[in-house]
């Protein structure tokens, strides 16, 4: 059925604002890129678990700014500062639950993609850089972990940290260094609360950002793999690492042999 | 250094002179904190290496006669190599300058605004500031009943307040055989991981003294016992049972009128006899879980700041 000139009239009026951003940033075309992406047709439901650790690492971000509008990095107010969000703020149990719940979902999420990615093989080659980066998520998404646990300024806050950090102080020779560090001195001091706040709130998760970035933008240039019992996978060529260019770049970088053997 | 034999100028050298360069900077740092003397060594260290470095990638960018290149892959070159020959002729003028001047100026504003940041970050940690090894009046002597033991708790460090709330065990031994007053002042962090240890024994929480903040409530323990990890420990310190790797830490003490005052802290090896003859392996505090005595110590050579 043959479009009447005002149904043309109204999704062109409808569509364009995103034809005006579309010309100008291509942002369009991009998160069609990004979205809209070939995937094998016999993909499992366990393949959705990286995208629920980034949801999980999502939602932290998003209650973690929030809570930090009320809690105060300060050992003589941090735990009052978290009665208060507890007990007196709107809705702050809520965010507060969210958060202190959240993270062991985004732990245990992050094990579960991990045992994923390694029962369907989905770390060989070409994807051993995206496993390692992984691991990098992993050991920072702990470190999340520990640096928030000092946070609520409780008993069990306090000795669990205490605990921790001795632990890293038994490593040989760097230990005392890492242990000096993460507590700014010889004792747990009013200087480690604020410390721990700036690298759980700071410092790493603009690393675990990055490397995030990184993590998804190695997912989309290799692709998603077909599970190990995929039969159109089946004897396929492996023709993921072959980009576009691959023969290209190469070339002048690597000595060619020929003419000079003999 | 520079890989001379290499008939493709694009391919970049290999060079060892980048890793003498990093190890040049890393003796800097670690010299900052541990030795001036390494410090300096790392400088020039790193001097050297940056000079040869920079004369080897001199060397390597300079025009180099690339026919011997051609004759070798044959009358026909690669349409790749002849372009890449091209671009890499081109950039050798203004714009390779340009290009090097660029990264170069880059690098070293990047510099300037990280190594502060990061040294402000990371070396008050290790220079012991803001730890203040003060001394802590615990009241008159008369508190403390010869041949028990009293808990103690005080405020460590009066301008960081609670956090800096300790507890020691103090035994009143009388006399020394020098007739010199003799105190065991044990500290209760467990040198397993640093967890509280409690006295295993009856408190007597009626006789329970005041003096300014130093609250003093005596014990009868047969032991100390650690709640976290199980670490036990007799009277004296001396491990008997668990994972801790040497006796508990303790504190030097001096009487000044009449009050007992608690000195340096200190860790402790073993402790052989008991009481006023006691003989303590005395060492400098080092942190939970780390062995003071035997080979395991050199794996820990870095003093806690403020020991």
């Amino acid at each position: 059925m043959a479009k009447s000139a005002r149904q043309a009239q109204i999704e062109k009026a409808a569509l364009y604002p995103l034809e005006w951003v579309e010309e100008r940033t291509g942002l369009v075309g991009g998160m069609k890129f990004f979205l809209f992406r070939n995937v094998p047709g016999d993909i499992n439901w366990m393949q959705t678990l990286g995208a629920a650790t980034l949801t999980a690492f999502l939602v932290q971000a998003v209650t973690g700014v929030v809570l930090a509008m009320y809690y105060k990095p300060d050992p003589n107010s941090a735990y009052e500062s978290i009665q208060y969000i507890s007990n007196d703020v709107t809705l702050g149990w809520l965010v507060r639950g969210m958060h202190k719940w959240g993270a062991s979902l985004f732990i245990i999420l992050m094990f579960l993609h991990m045992a994923r990615t390694f029962l369907f093989g989905a770390y060989k080659y070409p994807r051993e850089l995206n496993w390692i980066v992984g691991v990098l998520l992993l050991v920072t998404g702990m470190a999340e972990g520990f640096t928030g646990y000092l946070l609520p300024w409780d008993q069990t806050a306090y000795w669990a940290t205490v605990v921790g950090i001795n632990i890293n102080a038994t490593a040989p020779i760097a230990g005392p260094f890492i242990a000096q560090f993460l507590q700014g001195g010889a004792q747990i001091g009013p200087d480690t609360l604020a410390k721990f706040y700036s690298l759980h709130m700071l410092v790493i998760p603009g690393g675990i950002m990055a490397m995030i970035v990184l993590h998804m933008f190695l997912v989309i240039r290799l692709g998603v793999t077909s599970p190990p019992w995929s039969k159109t996978a089946a004897g396929r060529p492996r023709d993921e690492a072959q980009p576009t260019g691959y023969s290209d770049y190469r070339e002048g970088l690597i000595r060619e042999h020929e003419g000079e053997e003999s | 250094m520079s890989n001379g034999t290499d008939e493709n100028p694009q391919a970049p050298g290999h060079s060892l002179w980048p890793i003498g360069f990093a190890i040049g900077i890393a003796c800097v740092l670690v010299g900052i904190v541990v030795s001036w003397p390494a410090a300096v060594l790392g400088a020039v260290l790193t001097i050297v290496f940056g000079l040869l470095w920079i004369r080897d990638t001199a060397r390597s960018h300079a025009p180099v006669d690339s026919a011997p290149a051609h004759e070798l892959v044959g009358d026909t070159p690669s349409p790749a190599r002849v372009v890449a020959e091209e671009h890499h002729l081109e950039t050798h003028g203004r714009a390779g300058f340009l290009t090097l001047a660029s990264i170069g100026l880059g690098g070293v504003i990047g510099a300037a605004v990280t190594l502060p940041s990061l040294g402000f970050a990371v070396l008050p940690s290790f220079t012991g500031e803001g730890v203040e090894t003060n001394d802590v009046d615990l009241g008159p002597i008369s508190n403390f009943p010869e041949g028990t033991f009293v808990i103690t708790t005080f405020t460590g460090n009066k301008h960081q307040g609670q956090v800096s709330e300790r507890t020691a065990y103090i035994r009143n031994n009388g006399l020394s055989a020098a007739k010199e007053p003799s105190f065991t002042i044990i500290y209760s962090r467990c040198v397993h991981l640093g967890c509280p240890v409690q006295p295993n024994g009856p408190k007597f929480e009626d006789q329970t003294k005041k003096y300014k903040d130093v609250t003093l409530t005596p014990v009868q323990p047969a032991g100390f016992g650690c709640p976290c990890h199980g670490g036990a420990y007799d009277t004296e310190g001396n491990r008997t049972a668990g994972p801790p790797v040497r006796s508990l830490d303790r504190y030097a003490f001096s009487i000044i009128d009449g009050n007992l005052v608690l000195g340096k802290h200190f860790s402790v090896g073993t402790v052989e006899g008991a009481g006023a003859d006691a003989k303590i392996s005395r060492y400098r505090q080092a942190y939970p879980g780390v062995h003071v005595d035997g080979i395991e110590r050199w794996l820990y050579p870095l003093p806690v700041p403020g020991s």
